[in-house]
């Protein structure tokens, strides 16, 4: 065996300038991979973590049917009692089965209103939120711009967003006055002072919503002790499966769902789906080209060694050894281009996980995601190994055709052949 | 010994350089196959980003956007019935008569609070003319139940399905819209539901009421006060000769094109351009590769022959050409091969493809269509072909000069 491997390796480098070109070929294709999909990788959890942190949260107990139809009337009853359990049943697991999830938990209603200050009427969204809990499951409460955040559970004050605060030309001290409808359908009036505006860099966000005390809210909307949402964030969104699973065990009421953030934000997980079927299309031509390239490259190798086989085989080495030897060459170069692919690869994203990437024109596309205007690349094994798997594998495939070539010679015409 | 002019040798070297080609037609053919299959990623794909950003922006344009707009100055930071403006001034209307405009309208938009018996939420109510908008505005092609506007008088209103759904109404109830006067004073009204529109876009369903451009001022008692006034070009990549002229009808209002109103839109269109160029080259270089192994080995296996020739007086500068016209042919054949795919593959799904076929979701979230048109635009196809050439040439220079560089004897004396 020793000798065969030996040979191969030698005739890999008979012709070290081919062999180099095509290596280099494996190696572009590689770190242009790996590059490529831990850029992506890293959008992805940018753009979830991102998303989810700024309002929606990884996991939300709601009432059967309000994901579809969110509705005033189907709430959680005795949310504020519910969230407080949930928190303590995270937090105390100290049975050996169960994973310790890092989890924080938020109880909230959501209603709408008409909102008018002084000069003007808006419709907006009102969210009723527990000022202790909101600021570890949302970001919102850390953009407060001017003034603060809602100081107690049961105070009367809101925080409003920064273009609404413009487009109502109110400002700090200022009284809003509410109206709306209550969960029984009845009139839903208040007058409250705004005590903070936040900035979110989302002109949505920072133009549609109100926060109130949940407690404040729930008096005004008639919500007796209920509210629409249970929010419940982990550190990651790689931990919304446990997560779910966790909560789907506490939770013994048939009327509530535990919904995780593929459901509550199905555009997202869409979103990325969509990306991720596009950008293979062009990571499939750079394989079928890399796979050319090689393809090429071996059958000359084998072609231009026609006689040198046909003596093996009048020598009475079988075809199917001689093949071995061949697929062995394309083993060799496989290999060495994928190491040094990996290698080059990860020291060039390295870089880029370093010092960000960016491009002209990203802010305003980013924004849009609200993402930041850099994105780090994630490498992890998956980035790293996926894009030089796939063309390891494609090359070992091409070089397939020209080893059986090997099976048709016929030793006495090869050794003929000039 | 006879001299022949320069015209003659290249003559012949073109000869002998299109045999050497098709010497060893298995290597050839596989060159031309990955030369062909990089032309067509780089002309295909294109064409299908290309589409991809045209449908969005023709779909974005017919979002209330339209190509130009015309408001108050305060309007776009404060959309609200206190920054609205006159109807178009004689100096306006005059220049909008100018041919390039195919149509205009003007629009009330003002924020809005839309209540059922159940539910209530917050909305953009649009007053329109209806027959102006037809080609300007999505609405007359989207309505799936009841009846379009009829004029600028029609006091019905237009809700999104997915409203309805969460208002629990639905077509021929009755809705109640409230809204600001120019005085703040709240005004409410009851509006019946005359028709209900279904888009791809959630966000546009639940977040626009249209009704009749008249219907909608007396509403608000504002008079023949607008809110903005909309222009569709016949060209939106040309609107900017528009928007100076209209700049100059109207120098106290805010005329904006689309790439302003929208600069995601707008981005995302020097993305795409940057995007080709980079594909391109990418494609190049991946190809790149291929081709100068090729060329190597074509000129490896021929040292013997170079060599004697060299020996017999040729030039070392013919040599180097006679590997760039193989070069070229085998560029240009693989060119051809490249375009003619391109060609066989965009003519199947040139009057649409649905890619949802194909399992690709979520596009609707990005302001995309299923329905993908691939855009193949001339510029594309020229350049790529170009890059290919140039380039092919460019790296083909490092084989030719290594066969000219052959010492005769060495050469000749080389197995």
């Amino acid at each position: 065996m020793g000798i065969n491997l030996t040979l191969a390796w030698r005739n890999l480098w008979r012709h070290p300038r081919r062999t180099g070109l095509t290596l280099a070929a494996i190696v572009f294709s590689d770190v242009l991979l790996v590059w490529m999909i831990a850029l992506q990788l890293g959008q992805y959890d940018m753009m979830i973590d991102n998303t989810l942190q700024s309002f929606t949260g990884h996991v939300q107990i709601q009432a059967h049917g309000y994901l579809d139809n969110p509705q005033m009337r189907r709430t959680v009853p005795d949310a504020i009692e519910l969230a407080a359990h949930i928190r303590q049943e995270l937090h105390n697991t100290n049975s050996h089965t169960e994973a310790k999830i890092n989890a924080h938990v938020s109880a909230r209603a959501m209603g709408f209103a008409l909102v008018s200050s002084e000069k003007r009427s808006y419709g907006a969204q009102i969210a009723g939120v527990q000022p202790q809990y909101e600021p570890q499951v949302s970001v919102i409460p850390g953009l407060i711009q001017q003034g603060r955040y809602l100081s107690g559970p049961d105070r009367e004050e809101a925080v409003i967003g920064s273009v609404m605060a413009r487009n109502l030309k109110a400002g700090i001290g200022d009284e809003l006055t509410l109206l709306g409808s209550g969960k029984d359908g009845s009139f839903a009036a208040a007058v409250v002072p705004i005590v903070g505006i936040y900035e979110s860099g989302n002109t949505e966000l920072d133009r549609q919503l109100v926060q109130l005390p949940l407690r404040y809210f729930q008096d005004v909307f008639s919500m007796r002790g209920s509210a629409h949402s249970i929010v419940v964030t982990a550190t990651s969104h790689e931990q919304t499966q446990n997560l779910t699973a966790r909560l789907r065990n506490l939770i013994h009421d048939d009327n509530l769902d535990v919904v995780n953030w593929e459901r509550l934000q199905p555009g997202l997980k869409q979103a990325i789906q969509a990306d991720f079927s596009t950008a293979w299309l062009m990571y499939g031509v750079l394989v079928a080209l890399v796979a050319f390239s090689v393809l090429n490259t071996f059958l000359m190798s084998v072609l231009e060694r026609t006689r040198e086989f046909g003596i093996m085989l009048a020598l009475g080495v079988t075809p199917g050894k001689v093949g071995r030897l061949v697929w062995t060459e394309s083993f060799f170069m496989a290999v060495t281009g994928m190491l040094f692919g990996i290698a080059a690869g990860a020291a060039f994203t390295t870089y880029f996980v370093i010092h960000g990437f960016s491009y002209p024109g990203m802010e305003e596309l980013a924004s849009k995601f609200n993402l930041p205007d850099r994105f780090y690349p994630a490498l992890n094994s998956v980035s790293l190994l996926l894009g030089p798997g796939v063309i390891f594998i494609a090359t070992l495939l091409a070089a397939l055709w020209p080893a059986t070539r090997i099976h048709l010679l016929k030793p006495v015409e090869a050794m003929q052949a000039v | 010994m006879t001299r022949y002019s320069f015209g003659t040798i290249t003559a012949m070297l073109t000869v002998i350089a299109w045999r050497n080609v098709w010497r060893n037609h298995r290597r050839t053919l596989i060159m031309l196959g990955a030369i062909a299959v990089g032309v067509w990623a780089m002309i295909w794909l294109t064409a299908i980003m290309r589409g991809m950003v045209d449908q969005m922006i023709t779909d974005s344009i017919k979002n209330l956007i339209a190509h130009v707009q015309i408001h108050a100055p305060a309007y776009r930071d404060d959309p609200s019935i206190a920054n609205s403006m006159p109807a178009p001034s004689d100096s306006l209307q005059q220049a909008l008569q100018d041919p390039a405009i195919q149509t205009w309208s003007t629009r009330v938009r003002v924020p809005a609070v839309i209540s059922s018996e159940r539910e209530s939420a917050g909305v953009t109510l649009v007053g329109i003319s209806p027959l102006r908008e037809r080609e300007m505005l999505f609405l007359a092609g989207a309505v799936t139940d009841g009846r379009y506007l009829q004029s600028p008088r029609d006091d019905g209103v237009i809700i999104g399905a997915k409203l309805a759904e969460r208002l629990e109404t639905r077509l021929g109830w009755r809705i109640v819209i409230m809204s600001q006067d120019p005085d703040n004073d709240i005004v409410d009204r009851g509006f019946r539901v005359v028709g209900i529109f279904d888009t791809e876009m959630e966000a546009t369903e639940t977040s626009y009421v249209f009704t009749g451009l008249q219907s909608a001022q007396e509403f608000l008692k504002m008079g023949s006060q607008v809110s903005e006034l909309a222009v569709l070009t016949n060209d939106y990549r040309h609107e900017q000769p528009i928007v100076d002229k209209l700049r100059d009808a109207a120098p106290d209002l805010e005329v904006l094109p689309w790439q302003e109103i929208d600069k995601y839109l707008a981005t995302m269109l020097n993305v795409v351009e940057g995007f080709v160029w980079v594909w391109f080259i990418v494609v190049f270089i991946a190809m790149s590769f291929g081709l100068v192994n090729t060329l190597l080995m074509a000129v490896f296996e021929r040292t013997r022959e170079i060599g004697l020739i060299q020996a017999l007086g040729m030039k070392p500068r013919l040599i180097l050409l006679q590997v760039l016209i193989e070069s070229f042919f085998l560029l240009s054949v693989g060119l051809v091969f490249g375009n003619l795919l391109s060609w066989l593959s965009i003519i199947p799904i040139q009057d649409g493809w649905d890619i949802s076929a194909l399992g690709v979701e979520g596009l609707e979230y990005a302001g995309m269509s299923t329905m993908l048109y691939p855009v193949v635009q001339a510029s594309d196809v020229i350049l790529s072909n170009v890059v290919v050439i140039v380039l092919g040439l460019i790296a083909s220079l490092y084989p030719a000069w290594r066969a000219a560089r052959h010492v005769p004897v060495e050469a000749i004396t080389r197995i």
